[in-house]
């Protein structure tokens, strides 16, 4: 007998039946199919998207997040330069190459290097897009991609994100809605990885005392464009 | 005034052999709230201690005889989170796989108190005519406290003791290390949890810590005597009573 | 590793001796608690989500097998690999074949409890491979060549002092005229060892904090971000997990998440929580290539229909341990394996036997306070009383306990004679205590007396006052 069917049959054993089948499958397949949503705290869902925005701003701050509130992406670049200085960081940085960030016009800071890819080791700064930021516990979901790549993420000594104020939700359910509308279906539809980050690289495994910049970036900054128009406010 | 009842005083078998006087002390409270006072001959022991050293059949041996001995009275109080959680909770939970005895189990957990919340909850008591002028902290005995939610009620019926300070306790839902047969059996462990509450305790600058459990009582005394402290410790319902002028706090020489 | 279990009472009198971790246990036992306290105060809902999250847990439960084959079923179609591994032995053959498939010399590993329990390092290092842990608190207990004393934080038992000490015996090849003496100091100095190891990884191997059925992704949680790197970089990610891991869909993922990090840290949520699904796809600049998930029973099933099945919600989140005034006093390494505290009581026995860990579930108060803030209502202390129950039918209690229950259960079950020697026994030792009001020693009470006094009683008994009482009343 195979380990699977060793288990699966202990399992079965242990709870007094054999492999479900029939309506009892049905059930328990329609459980998933729906995968309703469970309780979600009002924190977020109760606000209009303006004060969403605010406390998805005031819950990253919490944890060390910067924030910084642009008109446009025309803004970027200035934010970045102004950033990587007051930081005492090389004007330099990694950029995903992402079709979302095309509009940005790098060219008004010609001393700023950008390169795009993949993180290399050497990289102290990346600049990324992001999925949707999640305001209940002011996190930023970003989904790997062939344009995304995830060392992006962790590998440089600071990440920058990039978000557009629409993209703020209230819940993780509501970032699960977008992975789902995919195309394609299935799991070989989803990212490779979707990273929820709350804030820098941390650890309190000396003594409790909180360090940033455990093995992750020590500095998280958003830039978000302020980009919800009045008849966008859901 | 609430309506007379018949209520059945659980002495519970350290109050019976260590301390009596918390015994009388929850009669003269519970016939000042009303209630007619009976002592059942039959009762010895709630059957915790079998029960916690996993010996089912001796607590259930001992159970059958308490839901005897209590049958027919409006309530059951005891002046004791522990043993009455053991008839509350534990009980019905003993009788799961005997549906007869669990009826019975479940007929007896439900009229059956922890005294003070018995006072406040049951019998609307809110004040106390007794005074007491001193400091005190107040230990919160883990089963009145998670089994039980005794909580607020104590700490009510203290603010209503004239001349009476109380001192909140660091830590006061923090376990003495009592335990029961835990005591006995780990006592460098049991030892070291005792050594932290009483350094809580000393800290509030309180003269007396009170509890409503006669076995944190024990613990605590002891431990207390061992460093040799000069901090009180007595039962609530002793001040509550107005004991504290006629009777010695625990562990300190009698002079009859 | 080998359990210690049985010299339970031994190992609990080294940690309640030493300095070093009265020191470090002082700092852990108010922080956690004071930060879960505030956590939940400030989300309304809390209370209702332990229960839902208890639900979800139980609906999982008595579901397994079928939340196991469609788990498997997304697994392969993401293009990963699923390895069912019966017990240690055949999970460490997985991982080890896995590993050698590809000249596996270095692999970087985030950090898991259950690769603890099925002892991975040692079997690695035996086979040439040597394993990096790259948690930090892994990292620091790696190079001590000592086991974790706590679930989330595994060096919470040392000050600065000890891991700078470990990091100047193992990082030789730095200026010995360093200054490492501060928390920062030491962080920098880790991130700067461990970042080429996680870039020369053959193999990365995480744990899981959760299997999601519906897609077959494993979902990691950890503030530093090293089980990320463990994961990304190297050309082969194994996720190694116990079964009862698995959550039926994403929502209900969103839910125990909810709960996890703000029981285990206090804090709103963890730095990262990643979700993974398979291997890199087409197209993707970086990512394994391979995706190897173990399924590790070693146990679990048996518990599933018994005594003993709620235990299979817990969510290794350590509050119960945060919580537990005997694991604040002892230590994790005084429990002897792997899992210690009011989880680990309940765990071990159901591993490794209760005849070897028979201690645990003796060694509590009953105080409750672990059920209180478990996230998933599991009912600790009544699982420890089981435990207790077993080794009371199966006789593996002291002939002279077992004696002398029987004895007392005897007389009280006799009131009349039950009275008369309560009010003997009171009259004795009233007589005895009176003078001093306490004894500092006792016959047969050796246990007390040791650590504290014994009060004397008031020198009669309730029992005998109250008949008097009765009486002149007539």
């Amino acid at each position: 007998m195979s380990a699977r069917d060793d288990i699966l049959g202990r399992i079965r054993n242990g709870l007094g039946r054999g492999a479900l089948t029939g309506d009892a499958a049905g059930k328990v397949a329609a459980r998933v199919a729906e995968h309703r949503r469970n309780l979600i705290p009002a924190r977020a869902t109760s606000l209009e998207q303006a004060a969403r925005i605010d406390f998805f701003v005031a819950m990253a701050e919490v944890v060390q997040t910067t924030v910084a509130r642009v008109s446009s992406a025309i803004d970027i670049p200035n934010e970045v330069a102004r950033y990587l200085a007051a930081e005492n960081l090389p004007a330099e940085l990694r950029m995903a190459p992402d079709a979302s960030l095309d509009a940005i016009p790098w060219s008004e800071r010609p001393l700023l290097n950008v390169r795009l890819g993949k993180a290399e080791p050497g990289d102290a700064v990346s600049l990324t897009p992001c999925l949707a930021a999640i305001a209940e516990t002011g996190t930023l979901m970003l989904v790997s991609g062939e344009a995304t790549p995830t060392t992006l993420n962790f590998l440089p000594d600071t990440h920058i994100v990039v978000l557009r104020a629409h993209q703020v939700v209230a819940s993780y359910e509501d970032g699960w809605d977008l992975l789902r509308q995919r195309p394609g279906g299935g799991p070989q539809a989803l990212p490779r990885v979707v990273n929820f980050i709350t804030g820098p690289s941390r650890t309190g495994d000396i003594e409790q005392k909180i360090e940033l910049g455990a093995h992750g970036p020590r500095r998280l900054h958003v830039i978000m464009v302020d980009d919800v128009a009045a008849d966008e406010r859901k | 005034m609430a309506e007379q009842v018949r209520v059945a005083l659980l002495v519970t078998c350290l109050v019976d052999l260590f301390r009596p006087s918390i015994g009388f002390a929850a009669v003269k409270l519970l016939e000042d709230a009303g209630c007619t006072v009976v002592v059942p001959r039959a009762q010895t022991c709630c059957g915790q201690p079998a029960y916690n050293s996993g010996d089912k059949n001796d607590a259930k041996a001992i159970a059958r005889q308490v839901i005897e001995a209590f049958a027919g009275f409006d309530y059951v109080v005891a002046p004791s989170g522990s043993c009455a959680g053991m008839v509350r909770v534990h009980y019905p939970e003993l009788f799961g796989d005997e549906p007869a005895m669990l009826a019975k189990a479940e007929e007896l957990a439900a009229r059956t108190w922890e005294l003070v919340s018995f006072l406040a909850d049951v019998r609307g008591v809110k004040n106390v005519s007794a005074s007491c002028v001193g400091s005190v902290t107040y230990h919160d005995s883990c089963s009145g406290l998670r089994e039980l939610r005794v909580k607020a009620q104590p700490r009510q019926l203290l603010a209503s003791v004239d001349g009476l300070t109380l001192k909140e306790l660091p830590g006061a839902e923090i376990c003495c290390g009592f335990g029961g047969t835990f005591a006995v059996k780990y006592p460098e462990i049991s030892g070291k949890m005792a050594s932290d509450k009483i350094a809580d305790i000393a800290a509030t600058g309180a003269d007396c810590v009170l509890a409503g459990d006669l076995g944190c009582l024990l613990q605590i005394a002891g431990r207390l005597s061992r460093a040799g402290s000069t901090i009180d410790t007595r039962h609530i319902a002793e001040v509550l009573a107005g004991m504290t002028e006629t009777v010695p706090p625990i562990g300190v020489p009698r002079k009859d | 590793m080998d359990p210690t279990s049985r010299a339970f009472i031994e190992n609990a009198h080294a940690g309640l001796a030493n300095p070093v971790l009265r020191r470090a246990l002082g700092i852990a036992g108010t922080g956690f608690p004071a930060r879960r306290a505030e956590a939940v105060a400030r989300l309304p809902e809390f209370e209702a989500l332990r229960d839902e999250g208890k639900a979800i847990k139980d609906h999982t439960i008595a579901h397994l097998d079928y939340y196991l084959e469609l788990y498997e079923k997304n697994v392969t179609a993401a293009g990963g690999v699923v390895h069912w591994a019966r017990d240690a032995a055949e999970a460490r053959a997985a991982v080890l074949d896995i590993c050698r498939s590809v000249d596996a010399r270095i692999v970087t590993k985030g950090k898991s409890m259950v690769a603890e329990e099925i002892a991975l390092n040692d079997h690695l290092e035996r086979n040439g491979i040597t394993p990096v842990e790259t948690d930090l608190g892994e990292y620091i207990i790696q190079l001590r060549r000592e086991p974790p004393s706590h679930i989330i934080a595994p060096a919470i038992h040392l000050m600065k002092e000890q891991v700078e000490e470990a990091f100047r015996a193992a990082h030789a090849d730095l200026d010995p005229a360093r200054i490492i003496a501060e928390a920062p100091q030491l962080c920098a100095e880790a991130r700067a060892i461990l970042r080429p190891q996680f870039l020369a990884a053959d193999v990365g191997i995480t744990g899981a904090n959760f299997l999601i059925a519906e897609t077959g992704s494993s979902i990691i949680v950890t503030n530093e971000g090293n089980g990320d790197l463990t994961q990304t970089l190297p050309k082969v990610h194994i996720v190694i997990a116990s079964l009862e891991k698995i959550v039926p869909t994403l929502e209900d993922a969103a839910t125990l998440l909810r709960l996890l990090a703000r029981s285990a840290t206090g804090q709103e949520f963890s730095s990262y929580t990643t979700m993974s699904t398979g291997p890199r796809r087409p197209g993707d600049l970086d990512g394994p290539e391979q995706y190897h998930v173990v399924l590790v029973d070693n146990g679990r099933s048996a518990m599933i229909g018994g005594e003993f099945q709620e235990m299979l919600r817990c969510l290794r989140c350590a509050a119960c341990l945060n919580h537990c005034p005997v694991y604040t006093a002892i230590g994790g390494h005084a429990y002897g394996w792997v899992y210690p505290g009011p989880m680990g009581a309940v765990l071990t026995p159901a591993l490794i036997g209760v005849a070897e860990a028979g201690h645990l579930a003796n060694a509590s108060s009953f105080c409750g306070r672990c059920e209180s803030v478990c996230p998933v209502k599991i009912p600790l202390p009544n699982m420890m009383r089981h435990w207790r129950e077993r080794q009371f039918t199966q006789r593996q209690v002291a002939p002279t306990y077992r004696g002398g229950l029987e004895l007392w259960t005897w007389v009280a079950r006799r009131p009349e004679l039950y009275h008369a020697l309560v009010e003997i026994k009171a009259r004795l030792l009233g007589w005895l205590g009176k003078s001093r009001g306490r004894f500092r020693a006792l016959p047969l009470a050796g246990g007390w007396t040791q650590v504290r006094d014994m009060p004397a009683p008031e020198g009669r008994s309730f029992h005998a006052l109250w008949a008097e009482r009765q009486r002149a009343k007539r």
